[in-house]
């Protein structure tokens, strides 16, 4: 079971989180502007790096916080957790 | 008798009595039931799981692959109970599993006649044809497992503890204790977790000196220690798993060794998960078998077992034994055995030289053939003797014995090391599998890190748990040894007949593999899953590096090219139970009850578990039926006024200067033109636009919304507007409060409701000129501040109110009193879903599915003159999302008298014979006593194109007809809910 640092309560077993999947996707809009093509890659393609992914996460067994996350799909490491809005820092 | 005069851990004062099969036998306090059974000469303990082979002890703990037994009986029965690994008691019953009529003429065996047409891959080939899989599984689901459940709920109790510490060793054996002693010695919050009764491992059957001391003297010291210092010492706890960011799961033992009798009011187990900062690893190794024909037969057994049955259980395997070794550590338990005065008829090793500890043994007038082999077994339920031949060829010879020890080398148990993500990689020198590259925080030391030198491993632990930290501590001291000759690689042997076992437990032969390597099956995964080996409650614990080994010898690999497969928890088998833990019956979930739950009871309600509420479903009145129940509170409804409790419906308060529009945004509906206080019905997506959950939204002010979803929904609907506010509209000025449980809410439905309502004292103007359908008013009802809101989900003149919680049971009862005089009736929970289905409501998650938009029901012309974007919408006119032959919900008129299946499968016909295509589905059913007639809702095909065709229902076995019509069956203008 991970260990995941909430941002705002710290470090609490992952029992208390769930995944919201890829972060940083931008919704497309207005729909009347968006074609089919770009409308099925905003709902249906992702990256499934080997190594590190940006991901959305909510701490819902405690402070009910959506945060974003950077996770090594690799070695389930989370080199760093950050609010929604900020951009994803720089992680080697 | 084969309980040796003297010696042993056992203790001779306390002799127990058990049985076996149904016989009486004794052995001591100290004793496992394998050492007790051996002491007692009983070698035959059981069958083989596939072709029923009468099987004998191979191991003497969790390395044991054969001797599973049913231990105790009634509820408290373990059905796959290791002999090795269970303490005797007193009054232990144990019996074999897998066997009929009896252990020792088995009927079963008739499939070791027919092992030739059981080879692997037998199941696949053999049983897809006729007459289909489904028969054949209930006959391989009959022959298949070894012991029986206990038919009644296990009343045991079971305890879960969560722990934290800096340092987690598991093992305490001389590498495990030394790294825990040095741990504590920094300061740190250390836990000590070791699978046996007693602490010492291999210093327990491998006599040694530490510090001075014997070993197991130092061990016992060392521990109690330890346990006196603050470490968290765990004796009988197997660690089944290592998890991400060294999280681990144990089970203790707490009373398994105790008779169940005096087991009353004590937990049985405890399971710990342990968040550790460190973990070192000290979980030793284990001695694999050795190939050659009929190598399974009782009496042969591992010679590091038949040493710690000699040395710690004083329980001889025999009078007379072979050994059969590829490697030095068979020389050093012929030592003990000789010690213990049991006789050594030829030690037989496959090496053409073998060192220093074969001359030490021949000097003790001890037979030693060297570069020979094994070639056949003798003797049915018990080993009888061994015929040897050289490996370059020659003569054989018999050799009289009543056991084998055999030992092909040591495998460092790396299974947790394996789990916790960490590389292994093949030691020539070791012929096994190392601990390489790890990924998380810990290291393995001693055996389970192949140093099989005692004083390398006390040095290795020690360093180990003092990790980074200086301690004057010095390391615990032992004679270090020389090393021993390397070992050969054996992995089958050459040139003889008969079936070589690699896997005891699951029956694999050498033969398997080889014809795995042949049908092309060369990954170890594909040989696994082929073959079945490393599989079932041992998972190949003796057989994995055997398999690998000669499945690269066959394929002309070395085995760290074969590799291995990753180590999957638990290491050992675990009950169900103590995973559950304290979790079942009432401690499962939270029972929520409605505020007026009490009150429901009083009427007669029967309750069930709707979306994790328990509500009434109807009230019964004398010995009415369900069915009969529902139709009298159903044409209440209609006819009078009924009492519905609705509190379980979402009350989420969505407030602040944009709430209008973040609503706006999440509804497929118009929010936003919404005057105060009225209501709308809306639709949230998601953004495939598919329907996710309906319900009312009310404007309470400008900035103040109250939206209603499905009762079991609102958890799930909360979390989808909270996500969607904080992580895709964080500019927004909105806040989102469940008020669900807040809030009591009581339906008043039916011609009547107005007169009850108004009955019951209220200062808001109940004319529709006031207080129209579709909008909310505040007041007072029954002396309590209240909410009413015109909605109807029935059909019906219909009112909710909502108080506070702790209002609620009065003010049920003062409506239920106000409409006495109305023949006021409660209303269960079938009922009102008959209500609506009459009405042509859909129950989202009944009516749809995963695939429903909201054209599909009915509600896309609606949606159309939205101007705004929202969830979803996009997505609606993907052309999949506007393709003609989707499936739209219809009315359905059943043909006859009796209510059509829910779920029943509708087709054109004329008979049901698939692969036919499927024109859709009934939805929701019911008898409606207004129409006197069945009526149905249903998913159909192209269902709005085909009002009036008639279709076939199919269902468990009868078919019904069905005439396609609209979905509103009661009331389509609507003047009786807006009167």
């Amino acid at each position: 079971m991970l260990l995941i640092a909430c941002p705002f309560c710290g470090p609490r077993p992952e029992l208390e989180f769930s995944c919201g999947g890829q972060a940083h996707i931008a919704r497309p809009g207005p729909p009347e502007a968006v074609s089919d093509a770009e409308w099925a890659q905003y709902l249906f393609y992702r990256d499934n790096p080997k190594g590190l992914a940006r991901e959305r996460w909510r701490h819902g067994g405690g402070c009910g916080q959506w945060f974003n996350a950077v996770r090594d799909t690799l070695t389930h490491d989370f080199k760093a957790v950050y609010p929604m809005g900020a951009p994803a820092p720089e992680t080697g | 008798m084969a309980r040796l005069p003297t010696g042993g851990r056992i203790d001779r004062t306390r002799p127990l009595r058990f049985t076996f099969d149904g016989r009486a036998y004794s052995g001591f306090a100290g004793d496992t039931l394998a050492s007790a059974l051996l002491a007692n000469d009983v070698m035959l303990l059981g069958r083989s799981v596939k072709y029923h082979r009468p099987r004998g002890l191979v191991g003497a703990f969790d390395d044991e692959p054969n001797a599973i037994l049913q231990v105790g009986t009634g509820r408290h029965a373990d059905p796959n109970a290791k002999a090795t690994r269970q303490d005797l008691y007193e009054g232990l019953e144990a019996r074999p599993v897998n066997c009929w009529p009896s252990l020792r003429w088995d009927f079963g065996a008739v499939a070791d006649r027919l092992s030739r047409i059981l080879s692997a891959g037998f199941y696949y080939k053999t049983f897809m044809g006729f007459p289909g899989w489904p028969f054949y599984e209930r006959l391989i689901r009959r022959a298949a497992g070894l012991g029986r459940l206990a038919n009644a709920a296990d009343d045991d109790l079971y305890l879960k503890r969560y722990a934290f510490c800096d340092v987690l060793v598991v093992g305490a054996g001389p590498a495990g204790l030394a790294a825990a002693r040095a741990a504590a010695a920094t300061g740190a919050r250390v836990m000590l977790m070791d699978d046996q009764t007693e602490p010492g491992g291999s210093l327990l059957w491998d006599a040694a000196t530490v510090d001075g001391q014997p070993g197991d003297v130092w061990a016992a010291q060392t521990a109690t220690a330890l346990a006196a210092s603050g470490v968290v010492v765990l004796p009988r706890t197997s660690v089944l798993a290592y998890y991400d960011h060294d999280f681990l799961l144990a089970v203790e033992r707490l009373a398994d060794h105790e008779p169940p009798a005096q087991r009353a009011g004590k937990a049985r187990q405890r399971v710990w998960q342990v968040r550790a900062k460190r973990v070192v690893l000290a979980t030793g190794a284990m001695e694999r078998p050795l190939p050659f024909p009929d190598n399974d037969r009782p009496g042969i057994m591992l010679a590091s077992a038949a040493r710690q049955f000699t040395v710690r259980y004083a329980a001889a395997p025999g009078r007379c034994g072979v050994l059969f070794t590829n490697n030095d550590s068979a020389y050093a338990a012929a030592q003990d055995l000789l010690t213990a005065g049991i006789r050594i008829a030829a030690v037989v090793d496959v090496r053409p030289a073998p060192g220093p500890a074969a001359r030490a043994l021949e000097a003790k007038g001890i037979r030693c053939l060297t570069g020979t082999a094994i070639v056949a077994t003798q003797g049915r339920h018990r080993v009888k003797g061994v015929r040897v031949r050289p490996l370059a060829g020659g003569a054989e010879e018999t050799i009289a014995c009543d056991f084998v020890a055999m030992s092909g080398g040591w495998s460092p148990t790396a299974h947790l090391f394996s789990q916790s993500g960490g590389r292994l990689r093949w030691d020539d020198l070791l012929q096994g599998f190392r601990p390489d590259v790890s990924v998380q925080n810990e290291r393995s030391v001693g055996a389970a890190n192949g140093c099989f030198d005692l004083a390398a491993a006390l040095r290795e632990g020690h360093a180990a748990g003092s990790g980074d930290t200086p301690i004057t501590l010095a390391a615990p001291q032992a004679i270090p040894q020389p090393p021993p000759a390397p070992p050969l690689p054996f992995w089958v042997t050459p040139q003889v007949k008969g079936r070589q076992w690699i896997d005891f437990q699951s029956d694999v032969t050498h033969k398997d593999v080889a014809q795995a390597a042949s049908e092309n099956m060369v990954s170890v995964e594909h040989l696994k899953r082929y073959t079945t080996t490393g599989m079932s409650s041992d998972q190949g614990k003796t057989s994995n590096v055997n398999a690998l080994g000669l499945l690269g010898q066959v394929t002309g690999r070395p085995p760290g090219a074969v590799g291995t497969t990753r180590f999957r928890p638990p290491y050992v088998p675990v009950a169900m139970g103590a995973l559950a833990a304290e979790a079942v019956g009432d401690l499962y979930a939270p029972r929520r009850t409605v505020p007026a739950h009490g009150v429901h009871r009083d009427l007669g309600a029967v309750f069930d578990d709707f979306g994790g509420w328990q509500r009434p479903d109807y009230y019964q009145r004398a010995s009415e039926s369900r069915d009969a129940a529902a139709t009298r509170e159903h044409s209440a409804v209609r006819t009078a006024v009924g009492l519905f409790e609705s509190s379980p419906i979402g009350k989420i308060a969505v407030e602040g200067r944009d709430a209008g529009l973040f609503l706006q945004r999440l509804y497929a509906n118009d929010i936003l033109k919404l005057k105060d206080g009225q209501i709308r019905y809306g639709l949230m997506l998601n953004e495939n636009g598919i329907i996710i959950d309906d319900g009312v939204c009310v404007r309470l002010a400008a900035d103040r919304f109250l939206v209603s979803p499905t009762s079991g929904a609102t958890p799930r609907i909360l979390a989808w507007m909270e996500e969607w506010r904080q992580c895709e509209y964080p500019e927004l000025d909105v806040e989102i409060f469940d008020l669900t449980t807040a809030w009591a809410a009581f339906a008043i439905a039916g011609p009547r409701a107005r007169d009850t309502l108004r009955a019951a004292g209220t200062d808001i103007d109940l004319e529709t000129a006031a207080f129209p359908h579709m909008t909310a008013r505040h007041g007072q009802v029954a002396g309590v501040r209240a909410r009413v809101m015109r909605v109807s989900f029935s059909g019906e003149l219909q009112y909710e109110v909502q108080v506070p919680a702790s209002e609620g049971a009065s003010v049920w009862g003062a409506l239920m009193a106000a409409g006495q005089a109305y023949g006021i009736t409660p209303v269960g929970l079938e009922a009102w879903l008959r209500l609506r289905l009459e009405k042509g409501y859909v129950h989202v998650g009944s009516d749809t599915d995963g695939t429903s938009s909201p054209d599909d029901i009915g509600f896309g012309p609606a949606l159309a003159r939205k101007a705004d974007d929202f969830v979803g919408r996009r997505s609606l006119t993907r052309p999949a999302m506007v393709a003609p032959d989707r499936f739209q919900l219809v009315g359905l008129r059943a043909g006859g008298a009796a209510p059509l299946p829910i779920g029943g499968c509708l087709h054109a016909g004329p008979s049901f014979a698939p692969p036919m295509a499927l024109e859709g589905r009934v939805t929701s059913s019911c008898f409606s006593p207004v129409l006197n007639a069945p009526v149905a809702l249903g998913l159909v095909r192209g269902g709005r194109a085909r009002m009036g065709e008639t279709l076939c229902v199919y269902h468990a076995g009868t078919t019904l007809q069905a005439t396609i019509c609209a979905p509103v069956f009661y009331d389509p203008s609507g003047e009786r809910l807006r009167a």
